[in-house]
């Protein structure tokens, strides 16, 4: 390995090409360009493809084409950008595709503003486009996770032929931090069996997600269901930081993550006995750790760039066993630590649900 | 061959579809699908191309085309077909791509994605199956819809006023010069029906010679959307689409463009990207320098002063002594109106948040920025202030001032653009942070460009020594 100093946004890029990503589609937006930057000056260089789409609908669909030919791709975007990708996403979903797409998240709704927001929560692990699926979505909080996280993105995406999403924000992005590159790999994955990749061993195969028949469509839609519940099993993934003995746990991910963290120990200086649990998965949610969490003297703060998302999954984990905070900002608007310190006091004093 | 016999390419037996009846088509009686299919199979068993096929399935009535072709198929999203044929096509360019579309995938929800296509100049085939109605939605107006043509949703016909013209796609995509070949064919008569096998031929060869876009805009019949009977279907396309919709040629390049679509996909080897990317290089040695305190600066001048390079100087000469470093540029208003700043965190831990809102030291390069931020440092914190740009800088209780004229020195060493290295210097010898030699190895492998080191490490000098020998 060796140490670069380097932009989330240009981590990414590292960590799709030493995954064995060949192809890059994208489209221009605020503050993911730099992916598509980097990406269009490392994967032609390497062989690779970089193609800058006409329109985020098509990169999409550029990754459907690619992915259906059993070879690792990508796209990354900024939330009105990743909302135009929802119907292509259902689409590679439905018929089991695998790919990467990244979203460097701002602040909505409509075109908001360039400046970062999580806000785009419940469309990321909530489906998002039509019907019956989920995306494997992964919030990363550091350089090192935005490339780190890429490589794992690809291999989940193969394991499970099921989209992956990134969901970071602009600070993520923006922020240069040092990055370990890691080592290229082989890709492991053989997709002969189902891909199309316009030769003899594969030109039976059939890339859809058409069935006509109710029925057909019923056993689709259950297939995937079982697949989404073992990913909800096996692939659940976060990081705790002095909750054994907290009081009240911060549950935040991504740079709210971050600010979270510099503010426990400085609650703990002051007497507040606080932890921090980061979902690094928003999809699978780490609700059975959090339910585990609730079933003692306890309190929780959902922090969010939003006016409050991921604080429904959080209450739906905790069922009412604990009281379950909120404190967001938004439109670009950080939480300091004064601010975060002053709302913990807040709730531990008496408690404010 | 008579275009009553199946091909081989063309399943004798179409088991993916649904029902009993898996001799015959899902098409209507008379619709021109079932023989433009079973010339676009004979194409390929003739050329030997099945195996390497692609073929595209839109939505509409042809959207089953997997039914019949024995050849690999995707099946895309209304209008998006090209796009996908250029995932497809890019990630090999041995497939051969066949995108075939309908009125409404093509000429409405997907023009900008076919207009793309053909001006990328995609080695890849495209039939137009152009009946001028919305077939298996149940018979709307399609962008081709004729004027005065009756459908679902045009009942009095359709009115060039209130919904526009039909659209001629053939000619349109003949102004992109990307573009090989476009013609328009019909399957009306035999004769007809002669030349659209040969422009399906010669649009499928083109692509194996990788001779670029083809485009083939096939009229065809609908006798169900158009509520004819077959034959009646055929005049009609025949005596009044062709009028709309003139048959021919609108350009061929097939000649002259041999080969120059081939696009290569090189192996994509680890070790190539190790080399390329400076992976599993031995590791700049790793020094690991004690922090005397944690850094948790801000750093704020005009846009162009070079503020945010001096965080990323500082940043990266934290990495190098193995510290924890972030390096972050700010958003909001700041930005605006040329000012410019970023944070900076230094750490032998792991740093929680990259954004420092109560810096312990506080660099400014003008006077905006002294008066935004001063009030935001911490007790004990510092403040360096070049004083060649900013004029009032009043003592602040609890805080220690270091002035130094950092632009005049730079301008003095050669040029004001390297005012903030020397406030790099200054910051070595205000805070102790790094020796002086270690930031002067880590400039030399920080600066790019070798005729600028010496500068860079004369300005380093200057600013080291002036805050130096002021204390
Ligand atoms: S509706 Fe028209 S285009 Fe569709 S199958 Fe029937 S005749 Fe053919």
């Amino acid at each position: 390995m060796s140490r670069k100093f380097m932009k989330g946004n240009d981590a990414i890029v590292v960590g799709a090409l030493q995954a064995g990503c060949r192809a890059y589609y994208g489209y221009p937006i605020t503050p993911a360009s730099e992916i598509a930057h980097a990406a269009s000056l490392h994967f032609p260089a390497l062989g690779g493809t970089f193609i800058q789409a006409e329109s985020e609908v098509a990169a999409i669909n550029m990754v459907y084409g690619t992915a259906g030919m059993g070879i690792r791709t990508m796209t990354a975007s900024s939330s009105p950008g990743f909302s135009l990708k929802q119907e292509g996403l259902s689409y590679i979903a439905g018929a089991e595709l695998p790919c990467v797409v990244v979203n460097v998240s701002r602040g909505g709704p409509g075109l908001g503003n360039i400046a970062p927001e999580q806000a785009d929560y419940f469309q990321v692990t909530k489906g998002g486009g039509h019907g019956n699926y989920r995306l494997i979505a992964l919030a990363p909080n550091c350089a090192q996770e935005m490339c780190d996280l890429t490589v794992l993105a690809f291999d989940l995406a193969d394991t499970y032929r099921n989209p992956v999403c990134i969901l970071a924000d602009g600070f993520t992005g923006q922020m240069m931090e040092p990055v370990n590159v890691p080592l290229a790999r082989p890709v492991p994955f053989d997709h002969t069996s189902w891909c199309v990749r316009g030769d003899a061993a594969t030109h039976r195969n059939l890339i859809s997600s058409i069935y006509l028949e109710s029925a057909d469509l019923e056993r689709h839609n259950l297939k995937l269901d079982e697949k989404y519940r073992r990913i909800a099993r096996d692939e659940v993934r976060f990081e705790e930081y002095q909750v054994e003995d907290a009081d009240l746990i911060v549950v935040a991910f991504g740079i709210v993550s971050r600010i979270v963290y510099s503010t426990v120990d400085q609650a703990r200086a002051q007497g507040l006995k606080v932890g921090l649990l980061r979902p690094i998965t928003l999809w699978p949610f780490p609700s059975d750790r959090i339910a585990e969490l609730s079933r003692r003297d306890v309190r929780f703060l959902s922090a969010e760039l939003s006016t409050g998302q991921m604080v429904e999954d959080v209450r739906l984990a905790v069922e009412g066993r604990a009281p379950v905070h909120f404190y967001g900002r938004c439109g670009g608007m950080v939480p300091g630590s004064e601010e975060l310190l002053a709302e913990y006091g807040k709730i531990l004093e008496g408690g404010r649900s | 061959m008579k275009i009553t016999e199946k091909p081989v390419a063309f399943y004798p037996e179409f088991v993916r579809k649904s029902g009993p009846h898996k001799e015959t088509t899902h098409y209507c009686p008379g619709c021109g699908h079932g023989n433009i299919h079973k010339m676009i199979a004979e194409a390929m068993v003739d050329l030997g191309i099945n195996e390497r096929t692609v073929f595209i399935s839109p939505v509409g009535c042809s959207v089953f085309g997997y039914y019949y072709f024995d050849c690999g198929h995707m099946q895309a999203a209304h209008g998006r077909a090209p796009a996908v044929a250029t995932g497809i096509k890019r990630a090999n360019p041995e497939a051969i791509v066949i995108s075939y579309q309908g009125d409404g995938d093509l000429a409405a929800i997907g023009t900008a994605e076919t207009l793309h296509a053909a001006n990328r100049g995609e080695n890849i085939t495209v039939f137009f199956v152009n009946n001028a109605i919305y077939g298996m939605t149940g018979g709307q107006m399609a962008p081709t819809t004729m004027i005065g043509q009756k459908t679902a949703t045009t009942p009095r016909g359709r009115i060039e006023t209130v919904h526009g013209n039909p659209i001629r796609m053939a000619e349109i995509i003949a102004t992109l010069p990307a573009a090989t070949y476009v013609e328009r064919v019909a399957i009306g008569d035999s004769k007809h029906i002669m030349k659209a096998r040969k422009a399906i031929r010669k649009a499928l060869t083109n692509q194996v010679e990788n001779r670029g876009y083809s485009f083939v805009e096939i009229l065809s019949t609908c006798p169900t959307g158009w509520k004819m009977d077959g034959p009646d279907a055929r005049d009609w396309l025949v005596e009044e689409m062709t009028k709309v919709f003139p048959l021919g040629v609108f350009k061929d390049e097939s000649d002259h463009r041999e080969g120059a679509w081939h696009r290569h996909v090189e192996t994509f080897e680890p070790a190539k990207r190790d080399a390329y990317l400076g992976a599993g290089e031995a590791e700049a040695k790793a020094e690991k320098l004690p922090l005397p305190a944690e850094l948790h600066c801000k750093f704020a001048g005009f846009g162009g002063q070079g503020v945010l390079t001096l965080g990323l100087f500082l940043a990266q000469v934290g990495m190098r002594a193995g510290l924890h470093a972030s390096w972050i540029p700010s958003y909001g208003p700041e930005m605006r109106g040329g000012t410019a700043n970023c944070s900076v965190n230094l750490s032998e831990r792991r740093i929680g948040s990259p954004l420092v809102d109560r810096p312990n030291l506080l660099v400014v390069m003008n006077q905006p920025s002294l008066e935004a931020f001063t009030g935001e440092v911490v007790e004990g914190g510092t403040i360096i202030v070049d004083t060649s740009v900013v004029e009032n800088c009043p003592e602040l209780p609890g805080r220690r001032v270091v002035r130094i004229p950092a632009t005049g020195i730079a301008d003095e060493v050669g040029t004001p653009k390297v005012a903030n290295v020397v406030l790099l210097g200054a910051i070595c010898a205000a805070t102790g942070a790094f020796p002086l030699a270690f930031v002067e190895q880590s400039l030399r492998e920080t600066v790019k460009k070798k005729d600028l080191v010496d500068l860079n490490l004369a300005a380093l000098r200057r600013g080291y020594e002036h805050v130096r020998d002021a204390v």
